[in-house]
């Protein structure tokens, strides 16, 4: 789950960590009384979930609280499109107004899971302010890597090993040392999956300040989180996701599909995308309808699929272990009658109960064509793209 | 002889609940020998009227020498269900348990290091071993055939759709088996890999990866050094757009390295016979094998 960035400053605050003085505003107003309490020059930063803010315009510095106030103004109730949102882009309800600190050197730090290691594994470098990927790719060097200890922690050497990797003044090295192992703290207290501190700056008098944050938590770990849980903001997800996650359903929307895909399992739905696109298409979204999924949440899936407006058809691909697959066909003749959907829909349906299935939707007068298997599927998709491209 | 479950296995089963309720049941119409049930309030009571219930885990062993374990209890209890296993001795204990959190999964890697017990998932469908009839999970038993391709996955239904291929093309199974689709998992590849090389059963092996990780490229390095036996391998995900979880918590594009197609390019130097789509798995193994 993402939170804010003004939500993670208050992350690192409860953990000691050194952040500029900062508040969120919801208004123009209140972002010019803010301006004028912290004073002098400050920046205003679009709260959204989507990196690359800074490239357009979401980022800005500002000389005066009346300038503050402009700048909010000119944000708050838009929409910002930056590289890592769709087309529609994030709506900005808050900006964060923060002071600006005099800069002698910027850091990079993160912490994620090593899956292979199988331990948090903090990265840093003295590239700050760049893409990780980016300095991973051509000066990989320049990473420096510690992995914690699954039952220790991250020691205090570890973390001094790591300010002294990075060259911070020798004045700054026992700050660092404290801010690495807090930020460790952070990661492992509130169960995340990505703790990320780009820039991490050495201010001209040798202070050290993590000056941006970014904080993901673990989905899976938010049952037992549940003040973190409530800062979820769905308005920063896409509709059709944040309908998905009401329903349990694993949904994700990809942008500009045209086939629409409702599949049991997350290997196999990965695979029925791959084979769309295959076949020539671009796959509307990835849905996993799950194991034990009764008909109302069949139903809801197929609303969700064509609730996409770029859904011209619907690829059911189903291996029912578990999951029954007459009730998903029920599901799907329901939800499809429903809502007086015509979209064209090709199905494989196998495993438990997959004859009575078939039958269903046979029966259902539904623009149904079936396809024995996943080979199948993508051969009778390919023709139906065909035909769709030639009614066109 | 098949690999981790066999004639031999002798299987306790903890959570059962509704969905833990229904696949021991069906792991026991298949075959397999369950010879505990494991819930804190139902000592002294039998799983349907034949299979004894303990409280604990480790007079569950004490009473039946149960072997293997298998674990569906709820994802907040599933760390401490797996240290239970672990510490009361069980050889093998597998993981159905979807949605753990990854930092628990951490603690339970560090805590098994060095004890004898082998961990598989979780988040996995678990092992099956047709000639034995020993199903240790949620494999269909209904699809799988006795044969001798052996099959690992990360993902559930993509094992099940290996193995209706393999069947479709007059090809059965050594051994099955799920490894999960958690970031942070027990058995890995690697460590199945080495299992059925050695395994002479086991003529050829099916691998299906995703996107996410290394473990492929591991695998790879692997197979290069050490496996002798065709392997042919399929890798989910080509299509998945960077940065979002695809349904599996280990299924996200993170880096470079988690990308299918260099997966694929890992495996193909390795000399595996890399399928562009899972759906080709099984023409590609009659053809491997003649």
């Amino acid at each position: 789950m993402n939170i804010h960035e003004y939500q993670a400053k208050a992350i690192l605050d409860k953990f000691g960590v050194p952040t500029p003085k900062a508040e969120v505003a919801s208004t123009a107003a209140e972002a010019k009384e803010i301006a004028l309490r912290i004073g002098g020059r400050v920046v205003v930063k679009a709260q959204v979930h989507a990196g690359g803010r800074g490239k357009v315009g979401g980022v800005k510095l500002v000389n005066s609280p009346e300038e503050a106030e402009e700048v909010a103004a000119s944000l708050l109730g838009t929409r910002l499109v930056t590289n890592q949102t769709g087309a529609s882009g994030v709506p900005v309800e808050k900006v964060m107004i923060a002071e600006t600190l005099d800069i002698k050197d910027e850091l990079y730090i993160s912490i994620v899971i090593d899956g292979d290691i199988g331990a948090p594994l903090v990265m840093a470098s003295t590239e700050g302010g760049m893409d990780i990927e980016e300095v991973a790719e051509s000066t990989p060097e320049k990473i420096f890597r510690v992995a914690g200890d699954p039952l220790i922690g991250l020691t205090t050497y570890h973390a001094r090993d790591i300010a002294l990797a990075l060259g911070v003044p020798a004045k700054s090295v026992r700050a660092t040392t404290k801010l690495i192992t807090d930020l460790y703290n952070v990661f492992v207290e509130n169960d995340c999956s990505l703790v990320e501190i780009n820039p991490l700056v050495i201010t001209e008098d040798d202070q050290v300040f993590a000056l941006d944050a970014k904080i993901n938590i673990e989905d899976d770990a938010l049952f037992r989180h549940p003040d973190l849980a409530a800062l979820r903001d769905p308005n920063q997800q896409d509709p059709l996701e944040q309908r998905a996650d009401k329903a349990d359903l694993a949904y994700v929307k990809l942008e500009g599909g045209r086939v629409g895909c409702m599949v049991n399992g997350a290997g196999l739905a990965m695979a029925t995308m791959d084979i769309t696109k295959a076949a020539g298409a671009d796959p509307a979204n990835f849905l996993d309808i799950g194991g034990s999924a009764d008909q109302a949440r069949i139903e809801e899936a197929f609303k969700i699929i064509i609730g996409d407006d770029d859904v011209e058809m619907i690829l059911v691909n189903l291996f029912a272990g578990i999951a029954r697959s007459d009730i998903v066909a029920q599901g799907i003749v329901a939800a499809a009658k429903e809502t007086n959907a015509s979209v064209p829909m090709v199905v494989a349906m196998r495993g438990t109960n997959a004859e009575e299935g078939i039958k269903i939707l046979a029966d259902s007068g539904l623009n149904i064509t079936g396809a024995p298997d996943l080979a199948g599927a993508a051969e009778v998709l390919k023709a139906k793209l065909l035909e769709l491209g030639e009614s066109n | 002889m098949a690999i981790l479950v066999g004639e031999n296995t002798r299987l306790l089963v903890q959570g059962l609940g509704r969905d833990g309720s229904f696949q021991a049941n069906r792991t026991r119409e298949y075959g397999t020998n369950m010879v505990a049930a494991v819930h804190p309030s139902r000592d002294g009571q039998k799983f349907e009227d034949e299979v004894p219930y303990f409280s604990t885990v480790a007079k569950a062993v004490e009473d039946t020498g149960a072997n293997t374990g298998v674990i569906f209890v709820p994802a907040p209890f599933a760390m401490d269900a797996i240290i239970e296993q672990v510490d009361a001795g069980l050889e093998l204990v597998v993981c159905i348990t979807e949605g753990v959190p990854v930092l628990d999964m951490v603690k339970v890697m560090a805590y098994i290091k060095g004890k004898p017990t082998r961990l598989i998932g979780s988040n996995c469908p678990g092992v099956l071993s047709p000639a034995s009839k020993a199903k240790v999970g949620i494999v269909p038993g209904n699809i799988v055939r006795p044969g001798n391709v052996g099959v690992v996955s990360r993902s559930g239904t993509l094992t099940y759709e290996a193995i209706a291929q393999l069947v479709q093309h007059g090809m059965g199974q050594s051994t099955c088996v799920g490894i999960g689709g958690d970031p942070v998992h027990g058995t890995t590849f690697t460590d199945v890999l080495e299992l059925f090389q050695a395994d002479d059963e086991t003529e050829a092996i099916v691998l299906i990866g995703e996107i996410g990780g290394i473990r492929e490229q591991l695998a790879a390095d692997y197979i290069k050094e050490h496996v002798t036996k065709p392997v042919v391998a399929a890798i989910a995900g080509s299509s998945a757009p960077a940065g979002k979880r695809m349904g599996h918590a280990g299924a996200i594009i993170t880096g470079k390295a988690a990308l299918a197609s260099e997966k694929n390019k890992a495996l193909e130097a390795a000399g595996v016979h890399v399928v562009e789509s899972p759906a080709l798995i099984g023409a590609k193994m009659k053809e491997v094998l003649g």
